[in-house]
């Protein structure tokens, strides 16, 4: 494969919407004239599992899924999910990661602990990141269900690619009514990434 | 037009361009989207039928009809549909006939992974192996124009990473037309009517239609040879082909994509072009075995794993294994070991916590069956103990009985796996007596699968009004007077019904009757409640039903230091269990909510 290689690889809870932010980067790929792949496990999504995808771009994609360590990006729509997937990012990659909590039923039990602040802070460490209070933004951009599209915004903004194109590519996956909204949650990421993302490492 | 297409969709639309008119699948991740898509195009008769053999033998009816069909499952369904096709093999068809098969290695949800090409050779059935969404998309076309050309079934064979994947495809626009005018019915009875002395004759057949197809398939297109470096020759098909082409780009390959019958000529041409042959194959070694069979020297499952998933990693560290490649250094990451795990579990608002959380309290043993119901089994519910394979609930249960146990035994169904091969199974309990309580879990849909319709459902794969099972009518008529139909929403009548049929000595049946909580018309009657923290002493009480709404709340009960517990309005769709198990009537019901007003 060529230069243009890209490997993505989203994250989130059963519910939040991230198969659907998985497609619209698959499709930002077509709609760059590149080869896409996009794999993904479902079934269980629904109930509250872990859900995970990846999404490779490039002029000819072999295999649907990489390989540890070969991510260029990160996308994670939950904290917890995003430190379970750090290990994804290759070296000099980097983690778009949604400070949104969800506790897994164990921590809500009292049998296991989410991680804290702190901890975060230290796994994060040694990785280019970015936190975005997307739930925050998507709720202040009137959806809290747009939640994934605000983190499509920062992607957006970080990889340089133009409303036009990114327009497109929502208006292939969401369905005419609720376009506006995830156009505005967009936005949101967008303004995000522009006001605090360059600095925030 | 190009488009980035799902495996399973693809293959939706390479029937649909080959002309099928005749569709019906019982849904099983990871195949069941292909009827779905199917549904929507113009054309084609599509359904679910009750369970994968019912759905083989609709379309193996409709081919003897001479129209194109085909049949949809999950790899285990093939097992519960393996007599109809080894019998479909044997009669052949008036037109083609496909049967599509998803299998899961790895098992992301089945209770098993199993190799269905080894059926294609038990029943001597050609089959396909797609390895991305443009090769769904052209072989399903190829398997209708072989099963016509040699008069037997085809099947193509799918894995998750196939079905599941999204790749680039090229969609048709126009179908395949076959005539308007239904053909004569082919009456035939030496071809269709499997009794010994036709069956006797049929078999010879079969064997010499498999030899021609073997002798062709040195010519097929989709067997493929890729020439490299004749340093080392990979043989391999499907999904696998993609990662050790990734990881692999410089070798020979031999890229199958018909794995039975195998192109052997072809293949010991490319084994003699090359200084060392490989196999690549996900699960079962069945090229392997096929060429040493023959012969040909070959390493394969010496290097890769024979069980779970294969990935561009596993078969990287088989070649490095083979010393084809240089080790990797390590990753420059770890996985941070010990973070909070998060399993799938019973959603909120999940009529079938109502049912659990009651058999948790009655400490009963419980034969459960495959559905979202099998959650039950997992902490703090625990109130499932055996789970094997579909409809087998009922008659473990029957058996555990016969056998005779210290414990109370009941057994658990889903209302689709009831119908689907629970019936016959409580036909025994009332034959051969025994007083088991059966419990039908009827959230009225099948709901483990993405909300499939059923016959209980009262609604087609279309959509379309159909007649709604009347489940205590049935259970009735098989001869059971003790049956109830409750709302497990409601636990005081659930448990006082429970009990009342658990002291019995006859069969008794419960229907447990509530739609499942994500159905767009329950979703649209959420109502979070709300947790009254002045009333609320931290006991934990309420996060025992095992509920992800219930959440931890920063309050903590000054007596024990213990966190109270929050509502997440978010996740919470107000079924009120939680607040019927509240020892303090801390957790506020609707009606509550209402008089409060606004709250
Ligand atoms: C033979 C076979 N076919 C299909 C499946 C896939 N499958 C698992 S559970 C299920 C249906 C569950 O529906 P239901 O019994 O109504 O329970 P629910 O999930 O709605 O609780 C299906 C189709 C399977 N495991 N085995």
């Amino acid at each position: 494969m060529g230069d243009l290689t890209r490997n993505f690889y989203v994250v989130g809870v059963g519910g939040q919407g991230t198969l659907l932010a998985a497609d619209v980067i698959a499709t930002l790929g077509m709609l760059q004239g590149l080869d896409v792949k996009k794999s993904e496990i479902h079934g269980m999504a629904q109930r509250g599992g872990s859900v995970s995808s990846q999404v490779r771009w490039g002029s000819q994609v072999f295999s649907p899924v990489f390989v540890a360590g070969e991510a260029d990006c990160v996308i994670a729509l939950e904290q917890l999910e995003a430190l379970r997937s750090l290990h994804w990012l290759k070296p000099g990659g980097i983690a778009l990661i949604s400070d949104y909590r969800i506790n897994p039923v164990a921590v809500t039990m009292g049998r296991a602990q989410y991680p804290s602040n702190d901890a975060v802070s230290g796994y994060l460490a040694d990785v280019h990141s970015i936190s975005v209070p997307a739930m925050q933004l998507a709720i202040q951009a009137g959806e809290s269900r747009t939640n994934n599209v605000v983190m499509l915004g920062v992607l957006a903004a970080q990889y340089g690619l133009n409303d036009a194109l990114i327009r497109q590519a929502l208006e292939l996956s969401v369905p005419e009514r609720f376009l506006e909204a995830n156009l505005r949650a967009l936005q949101a990421g967008r303004a995000y990434y522009q006001e605090r993302g360059q600095d925030a490492h | 037009m190009k488009r980035l297409m799902q495996g399973n969709q693809a293959v939706a639309h390479g029937a649909w361009a080959a002309g099928v008119r005749v569709a019906a699948g019982y849904p099983g991740t990871p195949s069941t989207e292909i009827l779905e898509h199917l549904a929507g195009m113009p054309g084609v008769y599509t359904e679910w039928s009750p369970n994968e053999k019912i759905a083989l033998d609709v379309a193996i009816g409709a081919a003897y009809a001479g129209q194109r069909a085909m049949a949809v499952m999950k790899h285990v369904g093939l097992n519960v549909a393996a007599d109809s096709f080894f019998y479909a093999a044997l009669t052949g068809m008036q037109a083609g006939l496909v049967v599509v098969v998803a299998d899961d290695p790895g098992m992301y949800s089945s209770q098993g992974e199993q190799d269905s090409r080894r059926y294609a050779k038990f029943a001597r059935v050609p089959c396909l192996e797609p390895s991305d969404s443009q090769e769904c998309l052209d072989m399903m076309q190829l398997a209708f124009q072989l099963s016509e050309d040699y008069d037997v079934p085809v099947m193509v064979r799918l894995v998750t990473r196939i079905s599941h994947s999204h790749s680039v495809a090229v969609a048709v626009p126009d179908r395949l037309e076959q005539g308007s005018e239904p053909p004569p019915f082919p009456i035939n009875t030496s071809k269709y009517v499997m009794v010994p002395a036709n069956a006797r004759h049929r078999h010879p057949v079969l064997e010499a239609t498999v030899s021609r197809l073997e002798a062709a398939a040195n010519q097929l297109e989709v067997n493929q040879h890729i020439a490299g470096s004749c340093r080392v020759g990979i043989v391999t098909s499907g999904v696998a082909y993609q990662y050790v082409r990734e990881v692999l780009p410089d070798a020979s390959y031999f890229k199958v994509g018909m794995c039975y019958p195998l192109p052997m000529e072809a293949l010991r041409r490319f084994a003699a072009s090359v200084e060392r042959l490989v196999v690549v194959e996900e699960l079962d070694p069945v090229l392997e075995e096929a060429l040493q069979q023959a012969g040909i020297a070959c390493e394969g499952k010496s290097l890769f794993p024979l069980v779970g998933e294969l990935s561009p990693e596993l078969v990287r560290a088989g070649l490095v294994r083979a010393g084809l490649l240089p080790a990797k250094p390590q990753p420059a990451m770890q996985a941070i070991p010990d973070l909070p795990q998060r399993p799938p579990v019973l959603c909120p608002g999940c009529p079938h916590r109502g049912i659990f959380t009651i058999l948790h309290k009655l400490k009963v043993i419980v034969n459960g069956d495959i559905g979202c119901y099998t959650l039950g089994y997992t902490e703090p519910l625990a109130a499932l103990h055996t789970m094997g394979c579909m409809g087998a609930s009922i008659g473990v249960a029957h058996g555990v009985l016969k056998a005779g146990v210290a414990e109370q035994n009941v057994a658990v169904i889903g209302d689709s796996t009831f119908m689907h091969s629970g019936m016959p199974a409580l036909l025994n309990v009332v034959y051969n007596r025994t007083p088991l309580l059966t419990i039908i879990l009827d959230n009225r849909t099948t709901a483990m699968t993405g909300h499939q319709d059923n016959p209980g459902s009262g609604k087609t794969l279309q959509g379309l009004p159909a007649h709604e099972l009347d489940f205590k009518s049935l259970v009735r008529a098989m001869g059971i007077d003790e049956v109830y139909t409750i709302d497990p929403y409601k636990l005081e009548e659930t448990e006082s019904i429970l009990r009342h049929c658990l002291a019995l000595d006859e069969p008794s049946v419960v229907i447990a009757r509530h739609g499942c909580a994500l159905l767009p018309e329950n979703r649209r009657n959420y109502r979070p409640l709300k947790v009254d923290a002045e009333k609320c002493i931290a006991c934990g009480i309420c996060r025992r039903i095992s509920c992800p709404a219930l959440a931890l709340s920063s309050e903590l009960y000054p007596k024990t230091g213990r966190a109270k517990t929050r509502i997440d309005p978010l996740l919470c769709a107000g079924c009120e269990i939680c607040a019927q198990v509240c020892p303090t009537h801390a957790i506020l019901f609707r009606r509550q909510l209402d008089e409060q007003g606004g709250l």
